[in-house]
């Protein structure tokens, strides 16, 4: 008996010790980035990092302005096709179709989140890019060649997670409102969407962050060039991309600021996703 | 006069325009898929998947990076799947919900969301460098194992969590002791959920690129040990289509990864309904 209530307690500690894994690689994680990246931006001086638009690092200026500018502005871009698709979808499906069809429809464009991003980066390269450079001018390589692949790329994200919160309020809301002779859009309009704003908002920050985190894709149609942007036509590159780009040939203290890079990113993500948890916690409390 | 819809106009207009954009987006996956496959079947050949790339690529076909892709995933999967489940075990049959759960599903949570060139990043600096395993299946089976850790804890969880109590109170009323009934009763009903999760995170790691170039190299070699580095094939997919090395070949390889990427899904669907439908 006692070795029984022994290996029980054994299994306990050992699997308490599993449990603890995630939070211990994340902060192994935060630990390592910020220690490689943090030392050489207070000794450059924060300012110069996030302010500056010299980025020769090379000779030592290590400006990230243009890749926080164009990180931002392709994320926006991102948003701008992503959420009315995303939306559109979620409220197509859940009110104006059948059942059967939202069975079908939801993992179909579920697959999209499962198209590897090198793949979107080679359409990209193969159709948008030429497209744009044809009927709009510039390279082709630009931000609003990246915000329309971003764009996709984070539909999914934001049309489930507005499904599932849409299907998560109680059928009484839209009973109701029907029952008082309101149509199924005013009701969409005026009391569903009302009621599942916050678990909207989760799903959209979410996909804020896979923009914001994307590599890849981005690096293969953005056109990387280290200067702020004039318009939305123009090459930009992103944090992410300053990373990948470098990062195979970087030493010494070009490798600090792209870690120190990493620092910034994960930042932003990180706020990112505290805003989103926050949101949806609300919401099923 | 102010120009005006009756509501039912109205509706009957959003509800076309939304029809409208849900199928955009739908054309876009079949556009995308029908793309890739449509250049790439043609490449397909059994000699493609089963010969080594020649002159980086150019000539031959992807056996190397197709085993360098299979050896990484199985070695990210050996180390998540324990964690993860082990995870999901404590979360959900050894503690109730408390400030440690909270903390160990945050971890979970932020872990998610973290974009995989961070993985990158920090298996860079910590298993090639740190550690010095260099450009390895090592590191980057490793860092693919933390990125897929929260798809596998959370699947598993939700797959605990719908197991009925029953199950639990039949196995305590003929004296099973807890262990006994997590191993024996709990886990067996609660696999082909733990196996979705398990596929889910196959499928990340198909198709993940940037998380795996800095930890596991780009070598084109066949791998012969843990520490050989190796080129998985979205890498190898990558340096074709970026360095303009053979179109033909990307095509080709694409359409492998497309097409593993919808077999998986495929698989993970039809195991998640026939799962749903046993206990609700």
């Amino acid at each position: 008996m006692k070795i029984r209530e022994d290996r029980e307690k054994f299994i306990r500690l050992l699997l308490l010790a599993i449990a603890l894994s995630a939070i211990s690689i994340l902060a192994l994680i935060s630990i390592f980035i910020f220690s490689e990246g943090l030392p050489i931006m207070f000794r450059r001086g924060i300012k110069a990092f996030l302010l500056s638009s010299d980025w020769y690092p090379t000779e030592g200026h290590f400006g990230l302005l243009p890749m926080i500018v164009g990180s931002l502005l392709v994320t926006a871009g991102a948003m701008i096709i992503g959420i009315p698709l995303g939306l559109a979808g979620a409220v197509y499906l859940t009110q104006f179709s059948s059942k059967k069809v939202r069975m079908v429809v939801k993992p179909m464009i579920e697959l999209l989140a499962g198209i590897p991003s090198v793949v979107y980066g080679f359409i990209g390269v193969v159709i948008l890019v030429p497209f744009v450079r044809d009927n709009f001018g510039g390279p082709g390589f630009s931000i609003l060649t990246a915000s329309l692949i971003l764009g996709i790329m984070i539909l999914p994200t934001i049309l489930s997670i507005s499904i599932d919160s849409l299907l998560a309020l109680p059928p009484t809301y839209r009973e109701g409102s029907i029952a008082l002779g309101a149509t199924e859009w005013q009701t969409t309009r005026l009391v569903l969407l009302p009621a599942a704003r916050s678990g909207i908002i989760a799903g959209i920050i979410l996909g804020m962050g896979r923009a914001v985190g994307e590599t890849m894709a981005v690096i293969m149609i953005a056109g990387n060039a280290t200067s702020l942007p004039r318009s939305i036509l123009d090459p930009v590159r992103t944090l992410t991309s300053n990373i990948a780009l470098e990062m195979s040939y970087a030493s010494g203290e070009h490798r600090q600021a792209l870690f120190a890079t990493g620092v910034i990113l994960f930042i932003i993500i990180m706020i990112l996703n505290t805003i989103a948890n926050l949101t949806s916690k609300r919401m099923s409390s | 006069m102010r120009w005006r819809l009756s509501p039912q106009k109205e509706q009957r207009v959003v509800r076309g325009l939304l029809l409208a954009l849900t199928a955009l987006s739908i054309f876009i996956l079949a556009f995308i898929i029908f793309f890739i496959l449509r250049h790439g079947l043609p490449v397909l050949s059994w000699k493609f998947l089963t010969r080594n790339p020649v002159e980086m690529g150019k000539e031959g076909g992807i056996f190397s990076t197709l085993i360098g892709t299979i050896v990484l995933i199985i070695l990210a999967l050996v180390v998540a799947t324990p964690l993860g489940v082990g995870t999901a075990i404590f979360l959900t049959e050894y503690t109730t919900e408390s400030r440690l759960t909270k903390i160990i599903r945050f971890g979970s949570e932020c872990l998610a969301g973290i974009p995989s060139i961070i993985f990158g990043l920090f298996g860079f600096i910590f298993f090639v460098t740190k550690l010095k395993f260099g450009w390895s299946i090592l590191s980057g089976g490793l860092t693919l194992a933390f990125m897929v850790l929260p798809t596998i804890i959370r699947t598993s969880e939700e797959a605990i969590k719908f197991v009925p109590r029953a199950y639990r109170e039949v196995s305590y009323s003929l004296g099973g002791t807890k262990w006994q009934t997590v191993s024996r009763v709990v886990l067996p009903s609660a696999l082909p959920g733990i196996a979705t999760g398990v596929i889910l995170s196959i499928g990340r790691s198909v198709g993940e690129t940037a998380a795996v170039i800095f930890t596991a190299g780009s070598a084109l070699r066949l791998p012969s040990s843990l520490f050989s580095s190796t080129r998985t094939m979205s890498v190898h997919f990558y340096i074709l289509a970026r360095e303009g090395i053979s179109l033909s070949k990307a095509y080709g390889t694409a359409a492998v990864l497309i097409i593993s990427i919808l077999l998986i899904n495929v698989v993970t669907y039809y195991l998640m309904s026939r799962f749903l439908r046993k206990y609700t």
